[in-house]
């Protein structure tokens, strides 16, 4: 009787998440096929599973145009490696201090962080003030300031890390050795945070090669060409493409042809260009990522 | 005498030990602080724009006053109720959808036997939550596409059915965006639900089968209950967030699509909309003014009733 249910059990369990897990790669084999299908073929039948003409051409005319995709490819390298670093270095530092709480002043530092999850001038007072009185638009500032460097989710775990999984018996020991805060900084604290620094640098890392926010808010179509990134690139083809079906009539009538974009198939190649960094380094920092979300799942 | 000047010697010594400490602290927040002050609390007095005719070239602070005017404005037109209704039902239907399918996952998962198994349902299902909304509309793109989509190409043409113009047709979307929603956020809340599950003390899990408890009566009796205090957290969150919306979600899939508007669009959307595509800065910072402070006064509510309920899960 027992094993009878808990044979069930066990169905019932794998089918439904079988059936999940099914659904979470689906859509990504999709993506891979018809990047690899033949373009007249894929423009007659659709996306396929199964296409019936494979042609390596969309990976051909991305070699072609390597100029504005490699650089875009570089650029998405450049911000995630700059930006995450620097992300990581005043998250930890910005933590240690406030964990210090017999420090005068931590605590009202504390609350300026908590207060910035609960409150905030939203997009416009945002926009307004990077655009009009800082001038980052068209600069590489627009892609590595705006609202990714520092999160208050994640200074807090950070410092909850540092203030219940480092004894404070061994700051105190290198305090009477005579090292000098930023020693014990680089010395103990660093080291020994580095599981929630793994975990908070691949989220930030992970926000930053993702980021196509800020560059529709603050890069311009010409002005900032130069600094497009492979998220920024696949946005704009995709409004590109939003122009084009609105205006169907009016394009045809100028003479615009869809034979202006990256067709169907080629679109495809360099959205999987862009997540195959993603796929394949997955499976060596899941544990990490999967770590991450389970300290942010809980209260701070 | 001499002991005197011993004892002041000690404490200006100690109080320049003190300094040596505090000074040090201080340099290392200050990049920290200096930037939650600029990309967080300049921004917030910001919000004095909703009342300002503003000029874009004489700045926030000489441009001329407008009373409530923007405000009016926006709530004159029928924008205002449509973006304030998608955004709290989208939201309230994601929680209550999300919720379900995360710890129904999270439950059967915990349950499968096989290591391997487990852990592979685990990766797949965390990979959407990986990606950026941009690739993700391109995913979905190639399933809702009319002229090459996958639904129209391979499912409704072989069996007969008329090719449905999906960005056209405002009728499935509440539809279409749960399903993307849920698909792309369900491998993070479901592992958040799961961390919770193992953390349960297996003794519970013994005696009720000792008591000859069935698997059903496990779940019902002792596993939900204990995930409460991860539900309620959560919950508070999402109350705390019920006035935005990810702007991915709602910019990206419809593909900015004006046929669509009517479903799909919220105040985030709407505030960009007007903000950079129409340059009115009028609607755009009344909108955003509108929508952080019910946001703030909602998180505050939130967390009253739930100290009043619960102290332990209130989030400050």
């Amino acid at each position: 009787m027992r094993t009878r249910e808990n044979r069930v059990t066990q169905i019932i369990a794998h089918l439904f998440c079988g059936f999940i897990a099914l659904c979470a790669i689906l859509p990504f084999i999709l993506l891979i096929t018809s990047s690899i299908t033949d373009e007249a073929w894929a423009t007659q039948n659709g996306y396929s599973f199964f296409p019936g003409e494979l042609s390596l051409e969309a990976y051909k005319y991305i070699g072609v145009q390597w100029d504005m995709i490699g650089r875009a490819y570089f650029m998405t390298l450049i911000v995630t490696v700059i930006g995450t670093t620097v992300s990581v270095l005043i998250t930890t530092l910005f933590a240690y201090g406030i964990s210090q709480t017999n420090i005068p002043g931590m605590r009202t530092v504390n609350f300026l962080l908590i207060f910035t999850m609960l409150f905030n001038g939203g997009l416009v007072a945002t926009y307004y003030m990077y655009v009009h009185y800082l001038s980052i638009k068209d600069t590489i500032w627009a892609l590595l300031i705006p609202s990714l460097l520092l999160n208050a989710f994640n200074v807090i775990l950070v410092k909850n890390y540092i203030s219940y999984s480092i004894p404070g018996a061994l700051k105190e020991a290198a305090t009477i050795d005579g090292a000098s805060e930023f020693k014990i900084f680089a010395k103990i604290i660093m080291p020994l945070s580095l599981p929630i620094i793994a975990t908070i640098g691949l989220m930030t890392g992970l926000s930053y090669w993702n980021d196509w926010q800020n560059g529709l808010y603050y890069l311009s179509g010409r002005g900032g060409a130069h600094l497009n990134t492979i998220q920024i690139i696949l946005n704009n083809i995709n409004e590109n493409i939003q122009v084009l079906q609105q205006n169907a009539s009016q394009a045809q009538a100028i003479g615009a042809n869809t034979s202006q974009l990256p067709s169907t198939t080629i679109r495809m190649a360099i959205a999987a260009l862009g997540i195959l960094p993603i796929l394949v380094l997955y499976p060596f920092f899941q544990r990490y990522f999967v770590k991450g979300i389970t300290l942010g799942g809980v209260k701070e | 005498m001499i002991a005197i000047t011993n004892k002041r010697d000690g404490s200006r010594e100690k109080k320049k030990k003190r300094w040596k400490q505090i000074i040090p602290v201080y340099v290392m927040i200050l990049p920290g602080l200096l930037y939650l002050l600029i990309n967080n609390y300049i921004p917030m007095f910001g919000v004095i724009i909703a009342f300002k005719k503003l000029n874009f070239s004489e700045g926030i602070f000489r441009s001329p006053w407008n009373g409530m005017d923007n405000f009016k404005f926006l709530f004159a037109t029928t924008d205002a109720w449509t973006i304030t209704r998608n955004t709290l039902l989208y939201n309230i239907a994601f929680f209550v959808i999300g919720t379900v399918v995360a710890i129904a996952m999270a439950v059967l998962i915990n349950e499968i036997r096989s290591k391997l198994a487990s852990k592979a349902y685990q990766s797949l299902s965390l990979l959407p939550f990986l990606m950026s909304w941009v690739v993700v509309s391109y995913l979905t793109y190639a399933f809702l596409s009319s002229e090459t989509g996958l639904i129209n190409n391979s499912i409704l043409e072989p069996l007969g059915r008329d090719k449905i113009n999906w960005y056209m047709d405002k009728t499935y979307w509440p539809l279409i965006l749960i399903i993307v929603n849920t698909w792309k956020s369900i491998g993070y809340s479901m592992i958040i639900y799961l961390a919770s599950i193992v953390g349960i003390n297996q003794d519970y899990y013994e005696a009720a089968t000792i008591d000859g408890a069935t698997k059903w009566k496990q779940i019902r009796h002792i596993t939900l209950p204990l995930l409460k205090p991860t539900f309620l957290t959560l919950l508070i969150l999402s109350i705390g967030q019920i006035f935005r919306s990810d702007f991915g979600l709602f910019y990206q899939i419809p593909q900015n699509s004006g046929a669509l508007y009517s479903v799909t669009r919220t105040l985030d959307v709407y505030v960009y909309q007007a903000l950079l595509r129409n340059s009115d800065y009028g609607m755009s910072s009344a909108a955003s003014f509108y929508q952080s402070i019910v946001g703030f006064v909602l998180i505050l509510a939130a967390n009253f009733l739930i100290k009043k309920f619960n102290r332990e899960s209130a989030l400050f």
